[in-house]
């Protein structure tokens, strides 16, 4: 079973599916890193970004890839605005009422959606989608190398944002010392704003680099959000080379361990290296210790 | 033993019900109303007086809803004999589970997902597994007596949940008396200055998880028992764990009554909202998290903190304790 004609496909698919992985860790650690919280609220986000990205198709028969220039700035928006209107005026600034806010925030997308479109799977046939491109002994399905090169770009795009911009230095600012940035002029509720849209904004990318490949249904997202966690926890909260590094990762032992255990139960592989990774170092990987 | 009366005014109050009315639509709303209650009441012991917020609460209430259905249907085990195997598998799944938490060291935010990861592993484990009926889910056989668990009318299911959900409040007030329960409070208060105090920590917070676990535990074999059927998504789907830490956040986490309270808030709201509505999917759920946004924001203590600003200061100790939300 191990013979490398089956093995090395496995890799490269599971980088391919790990890059979309890491886009949806990317918002969440973005998020974590700043504002401290757990986003609960992402993987609804997600799901709706993703019905936004299908109906966009079915209705306005917008390519998804092109959807993601009106839908990441919409979503930026969308974010921006859950923060400073409800997140942020409601949580007091205290962990726990984060928490659950933004429980309450993804319980009311996600059934808002359930009660609009019901439960059913849906799914988009784009004319490309099984296409394949050889890469070595692995035959990969274009979306997935679409999806691949651009979560890269948009990767060291955020990073050049965070690095070199002056809201870019003003996150970090606010991400290392929220007094301390508050006392030389930054304005913290909007500089948290600009964070969670941000985050936000990666979801809806991410979006619609799935549907093509992917169904959307009220719950689709939960799936990828409970990934994006493991990878966070795994890449060190906080950091945008671990959530790239990280998501990367659990594609491939995503991909692997269901060639041993199976489908259904390969994603048990991924809980139980989430779990294991947050009782034996909680501060991730690459992340310091808490 | 004064501090006990007002359980036994409230659990009196609502045991009059029965004799007022038998009507299966009431009966059957408040067997629900009084499950959650006491779900919930396993969360608020834990994250209420605790302040460790578990999102998996479904790992225990589903372990005992399996144990008690999966002892009958494949050993042929007395269903009362379920009960007691059923509270002590949860407690012991809640054990496990605090054990490995506490023992790392994980607190707040971390905790909540670790917990969250194991109601999920739980969840795809019980979906494939075959002893749990896999996908089927297990079916309990209608066997309608007494001695199993199982009654024609919904009157003494209604006693039993009732005792139950009583004997919660107990050990939640005992608790409060408790030296160990003077302890968690200071622990979720400054867990740092608690454990400079000399108290240990992690034994302090497992037992307060095993007991907890113990408390839903009750509540998963009641649902057992009383729908006669249980799949994966029901055990240990986000549904039950969102329900269990609903209730006493909407009441007022930390206080005596909250979960009922709240348990009795969030039913009453989302029966209204069918009413309104009609049965749509989702939508009793969109009014939940409405209201646990809306709690959070304007009532950090719950209906707790809302009932004490309406009674006159002299009168408020006669209010269960309350707490600032921490």
């Amino acid at each position: 079973m191990l013979s490398p004609v089956i093995l090395v496909p496995a890799v490269i698919n599971g980088l391919m599916a790990g890059a979309v992985y890491a886009l949806v860790a990317l918002g969440l650690t973005l998020i974590y890193g700043v504002l401290h919280i757990i986003n609960f609220a992402h993987g609804a986000l997600l799901t709706a970004a993703m019905f936004a990205a299908f109906f966009a198709f079915t209705l306005l028969s917008i390519d998804p890839y092109l959807a993601a220039i009106v839908l990441t700035p919409l979503f930026f928006g969308v974010g921006y605005a859950m923060q400073r209107f409800i997140i942020g005026p409601a949580a007091h600034g205290e962990d726990r009422s984060f928490l659950l806010v933004t429980l309450g925030l993804a319980v009311v997308i996600e059934n808002t959606l359930l009660y609009f479109f019901r439960a059913d799977t849906r799914t988009i046939n784009l004319p490309y989608a099984f296409d394949v491109i050889e890469i070595g002994p692995a035959f990969v399905a274009v979306p997935r190398v679409i999806a691949f090169a651009a979560v890269i770009a948009v990767a060291i795009g955020l990073w050049t944002f965070m690095r070199w911009t002056d809201t870019g230095k003003a996150i970090r600012a606010v991400a290392k010392e929220k007094l301390g940035a508050e006392l030389c002029g930054i304005n913290v509720a909007h500089i948290s704003a600009v964070t969670f849209g941000v985050g936000t904004a990666c979801v809806a990318i991410a979006a619609c680099l799935l549907i093509p490949s992917y169904y959307v249904n009220p719950t689709a997202g939960e799936a990828f959000v409970l990934i994006a966690f493991t990878i966070v926890v795994l890449g060190g909260m906080g950091s945008i080379a671990g959530a790239l590094l990280g998501g990367l990762c659990v594609g491939v032992v995503e991909s692997v361990s269901s060639i041993f255990l199976g489908q259904s139960l390969g994603q048990i592989g991924i809980f139980i290296m989430f779990i294991a990774v947050l009782l034996a170092r909680p501060g991730g990987l690459f992340g310091a210790r808490l | 033993m004064k501090s006990y009366l007002p359980i036994v005014f409230v659990v009196a109050l609502l045991a009059i019900v029965p004799f007022v009315t038998t009507s299966n639509v009431v009966l059957n709303f408040l067997v629900t109303t009084l499950l959650i209650a006491l779900a919930g009441q396993g969360w608020n012991l834990l994250g209420g007086y605790g302040g460790q917020y578990s999102f998996g609460h479904a790992a225990f209430f589903g372990t005992a809803a399996y144990a008690t259905a999966i002892l009958q249907v494949q050993y042929g085990i007395n269903a009362w004999v379920g009960l007691v195997a059923g509270v002590l598998a949860g407690a012991l799944v809640g054990a496990a589970i605090g054990a490995l938490c506490f023992r790392s060291g994980l607190r707040g935010s971390y905790f909540s997902l670790v917990t969250l990861a194991f109601a999920e592993v739980l969840r795809i484990i019980s979906s494939v597994a075959p002893i749990t009926g896999a996908g089927v889910g297990t079916l309990i056989k209608l066997d309608m007596r007494p001695e199993a668990f199982q009654f024609q009318s919904r009157v003494p299911f209604y006693w039993i949940i009732l005792a139950l959900v009583a004997l919660s409040l107990v050990v939640v007030r005992a608790t409060e008396n408790s030296r160990f329960g003077t302890y968690l409070v200071a622990i979720r208060e400054n867990e740092d200055a608690a454990s400079a105090l000399g108290i240990n920590t992690f034994a302090v917070k497992l037992a307060a998880m095993t007991i907890s676990a113990a408390i839903t535990s009750a509540a998963g074999c009641f649902y057992a028992q009383y729908f006669l059927f249980i799949d994966a998504a029901i055990a240990y789907g986000p549904r039950i764990s969102i329900d269990a830490l609903l209730a006493p956040i909407v009441g007022g986490a930390g206080t005596l009554f909250g979960s009922l309270f709240g348990a009795l808030a969030i039913k009453t709201l989302g029966e209204a909202t069918k009413l309104v509505t009609g049965d749509a999917p989702g939508l009793d759920l969109v009014v939940y998290g409405l209201l646990l946004i809306a709690v959070v924001g304007f009532l950090p203590r719950g209906m707790a903190g809302l009932m004490a600003a309406f009674v006159p200061r002299g009168f408020r100790n006669a209010l269960p304790a309350e707490r600032d939300h921490a």
